[in-house]
């Protein structure tokens, strides 16, 4: 009976969080194949210690402390293995950049924030791991220091660091781009 | 220190472009038709036969290129063994021809009938004999 509850929690939690899971690891890798094998792996690991989360967290810091983990192996295992780096399925920074709300804006005005869209990828790119991960979690995930902190495992000094050298190399590109 | 303060207009707008944008590319892609679920074991099996491939290639080419080394260096040694040989037979020529030169002279030297010296006189007793 427990564990039938403990399955409809774990189930609950899974629907909830798992696009938000998949989104980070999307932007972080810029692979769509990728990030779903990287969610699936997140969710997987989570299931395993779902009994064990005793909830010092929110379940959302906690599944992007595995997913940031998880994303962590992987670059460092592809690093090794040299000949993967043909196949990878990240798409370049246009394609990247081509989702956009179209709103009411006109093409002209669309086709400038295409453009800033790309600019912003192309730092992003630039970051370092840890700079990336930071920067993604609070502009595009819009965390709070503090949470970024927790799934990061740094201190709340050490992500403004990070916060404040990405925005710096943005900027630069947007800036360089005028 | 809030961060988002200390964004200025043009950058804040194009953070929020480029959330909005990595917000619509996810949900098109955590929505689109699945279609990979063979082809990922498929990818799988490829990459591994790439990777035996390659490394099959790999060890037949070093060892290939070790008898093929091995080969040249034989056929070095041969060559020079018998350059070697050629230029000893041909020194060995010369110096024989030399010493049968030498000897030619010192036999038409020795074989003289007349010393050099009385030459002269020789000449002039063939003069009289002719008178």
């Amino acid at each position: 009976m427990t564990e039938e509850i403990a399955a409809d929690e774990f189930t609950r939690m899974v629907a909830s969080h798992r696009p938000q899971i998949f989104r980070f690891l999307l932007a972080s890798t810029r692979d769509v194949d990728l990030a779903e094998t990287l969610t699936q792996d997140c969710l997987l690991k989570a299931h395993r210690h779902w009994a064990s989360f005793r909830g010092e967290s929110s379940v959302m810091t906690w599944l992007m402390r595995i997913a940031i983990n998880l994303q962590k192996d992987h670059w460092r295992s592809r690093r090794m293995q040299f000949w993967r780096q043909a196949s990878s399925g990240a798409v370049d920074l246009d394609e990247a950049s081509e989702w956009l709300p179209s709103g009411e804006r006109s093409a002209e005005q669309q086709m400038l924030a295409r453009e800033r869209v790309a600019q912003v990828w192309k730092a992003v790119e630039k970051l370092s791991e840890r700079q990336r991960t930071v920067f993604l979690l609070r502009y595009v995930e819009e965390q709070e220091l503090s949470q970024i902190a927790e799934a990061t495992g740094l201190s709340e000094g050490t992500v403004k660091a990070h916060l404040s050298r990405a925005l710096v190399k943005v900027r630069g590109e947007l800036g360089g781009k005028r | 220190m809030n961060f988002d303060e200390q964004l200025d207009d043009e950058l804040n707008a194009a953070l929020k472009e480029f959330r909005s944008s990595v917000h619509g590319w996810s949900e098109a892609a955590y929505f689109r038709p699945r279609t990979a679920i063979h082809a990922a074991p498929r990818a799988r099996v490829w990459r591994l036969v790439a990777g035996w491939a390659l490394g099959c290639a790999l060890l037949v080419g070093a060892v290939g290129g070790g008898i093929v080394e091995q080969r040249h260096r034989q056929e070095l040694a041969r060559i020079t063994a018998v350059q070697t040989a050629e230029q000893q037979r041909k020194l060995a020529v010369e110096r024989a021809r030399e010493e049968e030169d030498l000897l030619a002279k010192v036999d038409s030297d020795v074989a003289r009938e007349v010393p050099s010296a009385m030459e002269p006189l020789a000449q002039l007793m063939v003069e009289d004999e002719s008178k």
